[in-house]
């Protein structure tokens, strides 16, 4: 189980409070992540990647262990602390207010 | 006694407000997916209780929302513990899938190249006259989709950006189908508005469109005098009794057509501006229109710092300014092309929206106004609901 931290309008989206765990079949990269959270909330597909290409839509930022995997291919691999819990991934709303 | 519901879409979310007939005290309500900017929000006129609303960010993209029970709780269509019931229960997060079909192909850009389609947002929503499960969408870049599931997937109808879409080019504001007209006498036949774009109709139900610019002048921008595409049309309205006949806000100009936009004819009159984002039509009287001058395309607020709807009760060229009730000084807020709209009592309401937060309402045909709510956010549309 991954924990997930998600912004508070795709909490308010999806209907929850806090984190979310979610369980990641096979490799724990940073597209199966997105994968798992999307089946499990389907509600989510389309706010954070593109339906069609899976891009990362321009204003979502993602964070695991103070780094910063925005730019990062989806086939990255994230590090062991999200992969075993003890630390959360962030999906975050850039900061692109004016 | 009859029952109002205005419906009203913002910068940081919908607000509902509700009044009897007499709309002279209001309840608001609101605001519902705060800090979600709404485009658009509107009721079925098959089913009052059933509201579609545009919900989108910058940050989060597209969300479609629905109402069954007249706003009081909303539900992502497809995601209702209810429809997953049904045997085939549905996958989820398709209702905000907005996908062109086939290859998006490109449209004009600033500079002249071609730049590929692009969805970004849906800007209206208008449910069809007797069916509260089928809805049309026009959204940017400009397209139009049809739900016939009650929202839960959309298809776009793509023969509209076939019909010379490769010379669309954005506007300021964007390239958006924003506003959609469905001809209450034959289901087949839509209008469809695009800034930059022009204005186009089907006769077929959406499968093949053309332009109905013939009469539209743009003489600096378009200097070719038979442009079809290109026309910056700001809104069209009808009266449903006389579907034939459209009234235009255009970028520059008033405009009518009497024969379902084959020819237009400008109808600006002795309007002070002949800018301005809506236009709509009186309830009960055809040649009744309403319009909110603007000063100019730059600057975007009423001339003279004064909020002035003016009304033609001739079909156009003549017009009174309705100012009882509105600010007639410093005032410089603007309207939007899809913050007004009329109520069916009699006399006739009248609403719309500003971008300082402010909804005003008349319940006399325009003659006198009152604000029914003051500070909410930059208001983007106004729908109303008559409930019986």
């Amino acid at each position: 189980m991954i924990r997930v931290v998600l912004p508070q309008h795709l909490r308010n989206l999806a209907r929850v409070n806090g984190e979310v765990q979610i369980e990641v079949a096979g490799p724990v990269t940073l597209g199966a992540a997105l994968d798992a959270l999307e089946a499990h909330y389907p509600v989510l597909c389309g706010t954070i990647r593109d339906h069609d290409t899976l891009k990362r839509r321009p204003f979502i930022r993602f964070f695991a262990c103070k780094e910063d995997l925005s730019l990062e291919p989806a086939a990255t691999k994230l590090p062991e602390a999200i992969v075993n819990g003890e630390e959360p991934f962030l999906i975050v709303g850039a900061m692109a207010g004016g | 006694m009859s029952k109002i519901r205005v419906l009203v879409g913002t910068k940081k979310g919908a607000f509902i407000l509700t009044s009897d007939g007499k709309r002279k005290s209001w309840k608001v309500n609101g605001p519902h997916f705060a800090g979600w900017e709404i485009y658009h929000v509107k009721g079925s006129p098959a089913d009052p209780n059933r509201i579609y609303a545009s919900q989108t960010s910058g940050w989060f993209g597209q969300i479609i929302q629905r109402s069954d029970d007249g706003g009081n709780t909303w539900n992502t269509p497809g995601s209702n513990p209810e429809e997953l019931k049904s045997p085939e229960g549905f996958p989820k997060g398709e209702s905000n899938k907005f996908v062109y079909v086939g290859k998006a192909g490109t449209h004009k850009w600033y500079d002249g190249t071609q730049h590929p389609w692009e969805f970004k947002r849906v800007w209206h929503i208008e449910p069809s006259l007797s069916d509260p499960d089928t809805a049309y969408a026009g959204v940017e870049d400009a397209a139009i989709f049809k739900t016939s599931n009650g929202g839960r997937t959309w298809q776009e109808l793509p023969g509209l950006r076939g019909t010379k879409g490769h010379l669309w080019q954005p506007g300021a504001g964007g390239m958006a189908v924003h506003t959609i007209l469905l001809d209450p006498k034959n289901p087949k036949r839509i209008y469809v508005a695009i800034s930059a774009g022009g204005c186009f109709r089907t006769d077929d139900g959406g499968k093949t469109w053309k332009p109905i610019t013939r009469g539209l002048k743009s003489p600096y921008e378009l200097p070719d005098p038979d442009a079809e595409v290109g026309h910056c049309v700001h809104r069209i309205a009808l009266h449903p009794s006389r579907p034939d006949v459209l009234f235009m806000q255009k970028h520059w100009d008033v405009l009518r057509t009497d024969n379902a936009g084959e020819q237009w004819r400008e109808v600006s009159g002795d309007l002070p501006s002949d800018f301005g984002f809506p236009i709509d039509v009186h309830a009960h009287e055809p040649e009744t229109i309403f319009v909110v001058p603007i000063k100019s395309d730059s600057e975007h607020y009423p001339p003279d710092g004064k909020l002035r709807v003016y009304r033609s009760q001739t079909g156009g060229n003549e017009w009174e300014p309705l100012t009882k009730g509105l600010p007639q000084k410093d005032c410089y807020v603007n309207v939007l092309r899809d913050a007004m709209a009329v109520d069916s009592l009699e006399p006739c309401g009248v609403y719309f929206g500003t971008t300082g937060g402010q909804v005003y309402a008349s319940a006399n045909g325009g003659n006198s106004w009152d604000p029914i709510v003051r500070d909410l956010p930059a208001v983007y549309s106004v729908e109303v609901q008559v409930l019986r």
